[in-house]
């Protein structure tokens, strides 16, 4: 099982993002992350999003994806090719047996408190998906109140773009 | 020129060259139907006695002309009763625009009286749909959902117009009607690929589907067959797009398929696939299908491509234009071994065949063939008669066969027949079971009212005929809820509803019973009474393969 990240340019239609999801449910396609965002154009909008799965369900994947006629643009985004990253808020019992070690695990995760109180500390990470699940596993050993991560956001290096391949 | 929604709702369908369009009428698409009042004479409204019947008759209207079908129908529950008709079509890739009314956009998300998120409903069942928020979108929004279902994978589309849309207005210019995508041809590295693999092939078969008939290939497809002397066989969508007494025709492949043209297939070295989709029905157990060719398949729709079976040369194009640039790259080539092997294959099959006396399944079929004309379009609804009729008719036109093969839809074949006689404007077949039949003969007040001239034979055996077949090998004869023994006589119920029928017990007796069918104007039901215990065979069992077919019946009934 390989981890594949898809870029998708769409219409900027009412729903669009439900169309999209509801093909991955009715087709089984387990995905494992996903974000959307509106994008430099008011035409489209952005879907990245994370497939696990082998290279002909990928390749079945995209080709299932160009049948619905609000994609316009996909593109296989690799390590290689492009820059990735995630957001995650982690929200901590703040436990003053627990507190030190917390802080010199931010500190060597770059994470930032963004709020802190008598009892929960949260903290703000940013970085790849390995990076994200690796801080988790070292916060396991302490109370975590509740995680919010974005999912992967992916622009690929050098200057080309996902419109200049528009399928219309 | 200012004009309200539903006008140019209508005017957009008249522009788009819609003649006839089905449907039905209720409170949130009143103001559609008063336009259909308004341009009455320039576009036909079909009423039909459910939705249900008014989209098979759409798709059936496709099916037969090539046309986009319409249909239209209320909010709510006229919307849902849409859903097995649009889900039909798009399994079968028939290109057709279903049209919704809703309530007003202020009452949208309030669960209003016969409110129902029918886009959300459709949205797995639709090549794409459209809920029209403002009426500046509504022409537009027509004209791409027809463009969108005639272009390339044909396929219905939907549009939810919410009542205020249809009431609102604004500027309407008339525009030519929409052209479908232009079509391609693969890609000439692909084909070139192809043409090595074919031209070394010693056992080429040919298989072809419902594909062809979209892209009107069937020239290519018989130009292809001499060419590399290759025997043809088909799916149950690709049925009528090749005259069945074509020489080089084995006729339908799959479960129930011909025996010759499945060992055929089963026996080549390539097979040349035109598109199918290698649907579970055809191949058996995937694993074990036609482990020694090599598949070279050619469709529109590059997500077909390895989908379910992995091809050696997946080639995405128009079969029509993709065979027009592989022709001239193939070899001439006689092929007289292989040819014979397919020839003993066909002398086997015959031996299997049912020539027994009396008004067998096979018999009934083969007397209806004696009326055909070259345009009688026969259409069918599931079951065994659906199959016998596949392995039986003589089909001699394409586009002149209609029946739900991906969905394999009870109750489909009557409001296709109606689409069907409105599609060609001739007589048209519906060869039914008495289960399917059961489900939507309420159309034949349809029939009734417009005259349509529909020969109905119900294959009555008093079961669900392929549920009993079923039980009978597979689980232990227990005939749970399969025995209808209905009390129904058809003959009254067709004289009850105002047409004419008769019940019918022997072959003379159904051949006279034909005769007069095809003498009357508008509908006429004939009951054909079979025995229970008939069987469809050859039979491919579920998930076996070649090695497991079952060719006669040895099952102590």
């Amino acid at each position: 099982m390989n981890r594949y990240t898809l870029a998708v340019l769409v219409r900027n239609q009412f729903g669009v993002l439900n169309r999209l999801t509801s093909m991955f449910r009715r087709r089984q396609f387990n995905i494992s992350s996903i974000t959307a965002s509106e994008t430099e154009s008011g035409e489209y909008s952005r879907i990245t999003f994370s497939f696990d799965g082998e290279e002909n369900g990928k390749q079945q994947l995209i080709n299932q994806l160009y049948k619905l006629p609000d994609v316009c643009s996909i593109k296989e985004l690799t390590a290689n090719n492009s820059l990735s990253c995630e957001l995650m808020l982690i929200k901590l019992k703040n436990d003053p047996a627990t507190r030190d070690e917390i802080h010199a695990a931010s500190e060597a995760f770059k994470a930032e408190t963004i709020d802190y109180t008598k009892d929960s500390i949260v903290l703000r990470v940013i970085g790849n998906s390995t990076k994200m699940d690796d801080f988790i596993s070292l916060m396991r050993d302490h109370t975590i109140l509740e995680i919010c991560r974005t999912g992967t956001a992916s622009i690929e290096k050098g200057s080309s773009t996902l419109r200049q391949n528009l399928n219309l | 020129m200012q004009l309200c929604g539903a006008d140019i709702l209508v005017k957009t369908l008249i522009e788009q060259g819609c003649e006839t369009v089905f449907g039905y009428p209720g409170g949130q698409i009143l103001n559609v139907y008063d336009s259909l009042y308004k341009y009455r004479n320039e576009i036909n409204h079909v009423l039909t006695a459910h939705e249900q019947g008014a989209a098979h008759a759409a798709d059936g209207y496709a099916r037969t002309t090539g046309k986009v079908g319409v249909v239209i129908s209320t909010s709510g529950p006229g919307a849902t009763n849409l859903v097995t008709g649009i889900a039909t079509a798009y399994l079968d890739s028939i290109p057709m625009v279903a049209i919704c009314g809703n309530v007003p956009t202020t009452q949208i998300g309030t669960d209003s009286f016969q409110e129902i998120d029918i886009t959300g409903v459709t949205l797995p069942i639709t090549k794409h749909n459209y809920f029209v928020g403002n009426v500046e979108d509504l022409a537009d929004t027509i004209r791409e959902a027809f463009r969108l279902a005639k272009s390339g994978r044909p396929g219905p589309v939907l549009i939810d117009v919410p009542k205020d849309v249809q009431i609102a207005k604004c500027e309407y210019e008339l525009k030519p009607p929409v052209e479908k995508d232009e079509a391609f041809a693969a890609k000439d590295i692909r084909i070139k690929e192809a043409a090595e693999i074919i031209n070394a092939a010693k056992r080429p078969f040919i298989y072809f589907g419902g594909g062809v008939i979209t892209a009107n290939a069937q020239d290519e497809v018989l130009a292809l067959a001499e060419k590399i002397d290759a025997p043809i066989g088909c799916s149950l969508m690709g049925l009528s797009a090749i005259p069945t007494d074509h020489p080089r025709f084995l006729g339908m492949q799959g479960m129930h398929g011909h025996y010759a043209s499945s060992m055929s297939m089963h026996n080549a070295d390539v097979i040349l696939s035109l598109g199918v989709r290698f649907n579970d029905r055809v191949t058996g157990n995937r694993t074990k299908f036609a482990t020694g060719a090599k598949i070279v398949h050619i469709d529109v729709d590059g997500s077909e491509l390895n989908k379910t079976v992995n091809s050696v040369c997946g080639l995405r194009g128009d079969v029509k234009l993709t065979l027009q640039k592989l022709l001239p790259l193939l070899n001439e080539s006689a092929k007289p071994d292989w040819m014979a092997k397919v020839d003993a294959l066909r002398k086997e099959e015959e031996s299997y065949l049912d020539n027994r006396e009396g008004l067998t399944p096979r018999r009934a079929i083969l007397t209806v063939n004696k009326y055909l004309g070259e345009n009688t379009a026969v259409c069918t609804d599931v079951g065994q008669h659906q199959m016998w009729s596949a392995q039986n008719l003589n089909f001699k036109t394409a586009r002149r066969f209609a029946s739900s093969g991906g969905l394999g839809t009870m109750g489909y074949g009557f409001g296709a027949a109606i689409g069907a006689a409105y599609g060609t404007g001739e007589r048209s077949v519906l060869i039914t079971g008495d289960g399917s039949f059961g489900m939507n003969l309420n159309e034949l007040a349809t029939a009734v009212r417009y005259g349509v001239p529909v020969v109905v034979v119900i294959m009555n055996n008093g079961v669900l005929g392929m549920v009993r077949q079923w039980q009978t090998l597979f689980y232990d004869k227990h005939y749970s809820n399969s025995v209808l023994d209905c009390k129904t006589d058809f003959a009254a119920f067709a004289k009850a509803f105002g047409a004419d029928g008769e019940t019918v017990t022997t072959p003379e007796e159904l051949d006279e019973a034909l005769g007069r069918a095809f003498a009357t104007d508008g509908p006429y039901v004939i009951d054909c009474k079979i025995d229970k215990d008939e069987f469809v065979l050859p039979m491919l069992p579920p998930g076996g393969s070649m090695d497991d077919i079952i060719t006669k019946l040895e099952v102590e009934l």
